[in-house]
Formats: structure tokens, C-alpha cells, sequence
């Protein structure tokens, strides 16, 4: 086994009286995609401000290829790839200075491929970054985070109010980066479509605590959708146990279960419920069934 | 090679994909010999991650339908499926157990059924004809 990238141990982290992490433990392993889903508030962006050495652990412990980020803030940001959810880049600068000042903290600066992403963006070294669209902002932050071909790259709501070809240009740019051998990218998202699409593995927070992290194959292999039909219509949803949620009315019903399939299946018949059909849930629908059950 | 994943259909993305390509080699649109796209390729057109893509050419390869030659990528198999009979038979009925359940609950009985199929299979072998 290689070492994980990141490894979070039982951190802890409160804002006044707001818990907005509680004891999350993580593991990231190397190569691969890596997406971190919740509602807003959940507590995504202050687990990966941990990650980055923004926030220091007050109670459990976080490693970046085995560094601590806050105490060896070089070690780590060196290594990593980051565009933060409010693209916090000065407005004053142009493009092009903005793009020499960056690669100054960068010694694996690739000005060749980060001029390839300029074009490819569309963005123009003379225009300043405060006259930019919201999506042209987008893309010089990302170009920014790619073009010194960092080991992880880390991106808080990448997709979040961006039209759908811009959208496009950040996921070509997540595939393309674990395309590359060993390359890790670690995103934030509450758009599930997309983190169905391209990750490998998923981790749900949900008020502060990691409701579920696995693969992505076994999440949505050990869930289960049911549409059942009652001999009689029904005016409250079924009672069955291992189930994550019931919807529905009347005489139909959408059951979703994790695992305990057979389990489940019995309690239906004994309720004197056909099983019309039997789906495979989609991300959106298990985070759904998880978080709201 | 035109092929679409959607987030709607509640099939895992590989199973489009090789569900997909199963087609387009059925009906001719992809040639024996012809090389499909690169794993990377395919995931930044499709917008899924490549190992998605890997796994689905995997699995086509297991099945016969696309031979992969190590360092030049994958292509076409030439020749049919090597599929034992029975296997080919159970994937089929699978199909049409569907196919029927669907029919009857749309009101169509087996001879109006076997008609529709018997059309949509002489306008099938007509476009591979092409």
C-alpha cells in the first residue's frame, strides 16, 4: 500500500458555538479522484482550508504526503494545486502579471503548458482580473492551480454558478490530471452529477461528521431502489428496517436501502408489497436518502 | 466514435459505454480492425473518469468484442464473439424477458410484438448494409 496523500485523524474544529467539524477521520489515497460531497454548511471548505495549512487542527491531526501543512507550509503547498471557492485573486493585476507572480512561488512553474492553458481559456494577458466574467475568472484560477502540474490538486466548489462550458473546462481539467500516473485530485461539490462522472472515490459530510467514504462502486453497488406497489394505498410510508428512505403515496412507494437487500425485500412482501422494479439509485438520490433519511 | 453517457439512466457509466460500443460493433458503424480512442481520450470527451473508460474496454475485451495490443492501443476484434453459445443465449434472454414485461405492460400481445421486431429487423440489416 502506498501512503495516503492526506490523512485526517479525528479532527475537531468549532467556531464559537458552532461544531463545524466533528471528529472527521479521512483517508486520500494516492492517484485517482477524490470528492467530497455535502450541503452547504456541512463543513467541506473548512475541512480542505485544513488541509491547506489556512486553518491549524485544535484537536485531531492532519498530514499532507506526510507533512503538516500549518508547521511546513512548504513541504506541502509546493506540492499542491488549489483554487478556493471565492477565487480570492487581485482584481488590480492583469492577467499576465498575475501569471508571472504566481509562478514565482512555483519552482515547477510550466510556462509552456500554462501558456497553452491561456489560449485554450481564451484569457488575454492585458485585461484585468477584476474585468473578468465570472467564468474567465474561473479559468485563470484554474489555470493557476494547473500549471505547475501539482502532485494534488484541491478544488473547493469548482463548478459552483458557472455556466456548463465552463463546467466542461473544469472537469477536462480533473480528468486530464489523474490521466497523468499517480496524480491526485482532491474536489468539493454539492453538484452529485458531477462527482458521479469523475471520482473514484466519495466521502458525504453531513453536519460536520463523514456519513459515509468509500469508492465510488461499492456506494452505489450497496444501494438499492425499490418502486413497490401495495395491495392497498397507503397514507403513511412503510416502516422497514436497513431502509435509508421511503417516498411515495398511495399505493406506490420508493424504498432506498443499503445493503440488507433480502432483508428488505421480505419486509416488503410481508407487507403485502410488489416489487415492481429493482434500480440502481444514483449519488444524488443515496446523499439524499443519507442526509434527509 | 459517437457515444453519449447519461446521468439519468440509472446504469453505471462503464455499462453505457460497453453497452454502446456493443452496438456500434454490431451494426457495423465500428469496423473490425478500427481502433477505438484512447482511454484518456474518451473520459475528456465523455467528461467521466478514465478509469471508468478502462474498465469498460476491459470488459469488452473479456467478451471478445475489442482485442487490446499492448503499446498500440485498442481495436476492433476480427471475427465473431467467443462467447460459449449458452452465454450468448443467457444475455439475450435477459433482453427480451425485458423486452416482454415491457410489451405487456404497454398492452402488446407476442404476435404483435414479433412483428414490430421482425420490421426493426429488416430496417437494422438494411442500414448495416450501408
Amino acid at each position: 500500500m502506498t501512503q495516503p496523500v492526506i490523512e485526517i485523524q479525528h479532527l475537531t474544529r468549532q467556531f464559537g458555538k458552532t461544531t463545524a467539524l466533528d471528529d472527521v477521520s479521512l483517508s486520500v489515497p494516492e492517484g485517482g479522484v477524490f470528492g467530497l460531497v455535502g450541503e452547504n454548511g456541512a463543513g467541506k471548505s473548512t475541512l480542505l482550508k485544513h488541509v491547506l495549512g489556512l486553518l491549524r487542527a485544535e484537536q485531531g491531526s492532519v498530514r499532507v504526503f506526510g507533512f503538516d501543512p500549518v508547521a511546513d507550509p512548504v513541504g506541502v503547498l509546493g506540492q499542491i494545486g488549489y483554487l478556493s471557492e471565492d477565487r480570492d485573486m487581485p482584481d488590480w493585476m492583469r492577467v499576465g502579471a498575475l501569471m508571472s507572480y504566481t509562478s514565482a512561488f512555483f519552482p515547477n512553474w510550466d510556462q509552456s503548458f500554462a501558456e497553452e492553458l491561456r489560449k485554450m481559456f481564451d484569457l488575454d494577458v492585458k485585461q484585468k482580473v477584476g474585468s473578468l466574467s465570472r467564468g474567465q475568472k474561473a479559468r485563470i484560477g484554474l489555470l493557476l492551480a494547473l500549471a505547475h502540474r501539482p502532485p494534488l490538486l484541491v478544488l473547493d466548489e469548482p463548478s459552483s454558478g458557472l455556466d456548463p462550458v465552463v463546467r466542461r473546462d473544469i472537469l477536462g481539467a480533473i480528468i486530464r490530471t489523474v490521466a497523468d500516473e499517480g496524480r491526485t485530485v482532491l474536489f468539493s461539490s454539492h453538484l452529485l452529477d458531477e462527482v458521479q462522472r469523475v471520482s473514484d472515490h466519495v466521502a458525504m459530510l453531513h453536519r460536520g461528521q463523514v456519513v459515509l467514504s468509500q469508492p465510488l462502486d461499492d456506494v452505489l453497488q450497496s444501494h438499492h431502489r425499490f418502486t413497490v406497489r401495495f395491495e392497498e394505498p397507503r397514507t403513511d410510508a412503510p416502516q422497514l428496517a436497513g431502509a435509508l428512505r421511503c417516498d411515495g403515496e398511495g399505493r406506490e412507494w420508493t424504498v432506498i436501502c443499503n445493503g440488507q437487500r433480502d432483508e428488505v425485500e421480505a419486509q416488503i412482501a410481508a407487507g403485502k408489497g410488489e416489487i415492481l422494479e429493482r434500480t440502481a439509485p444514483s449519488l444524488d438520490e443515496i446523499f439524499v436518502a443519507r442526509v434527509n433519511g | 466514435m459517437q457515444i453519449h453517457v447519461s446521468d439519468s439512466s440509472g446504469m453505471p457509466y462503464y455499462q453505457q459505454v460497453v453497452g454502446q460500443i456493443r452496438l456500434l460493433v454490431a451494426s457495423g458503424r465500428l469496423e473490425p480492425g478500427e481502433q477505438l480512442p484512447a482511454v484518456r481520450k474518451l473520459a475528456e470527451q465523455l467528461l467521466i473518469n478514465p478509469n471508468t473508460v478502462a474498465r469498460a474496454y476491459r470488459e469488452l475485451e473479456a467478451e471478445g468484442v475489442v482485442t487490446a495490443r499492448r503499446g498500440a492501443g485498442v481495436f476492433v476484434s476480427e471475427g465473431g464473439s467467443p462467447l460459449s453459445k449458452r452465454e450468448k443465449t443467457k444475455r439475450l434472454n435477459e433482453r427480451i424477458d425485458g423486452l416482454l414485461a415491457e410489451a405487456t405492460q404497454l398492452g402488446f400481445d407476442l404476435d404483435a410484438l414479433l412483428r414490430l421486431v421482425e420490421q426493426r429487423g429488416r430496417t437494422f440489416s438494411s442500414r448495416q448494409g450501408d
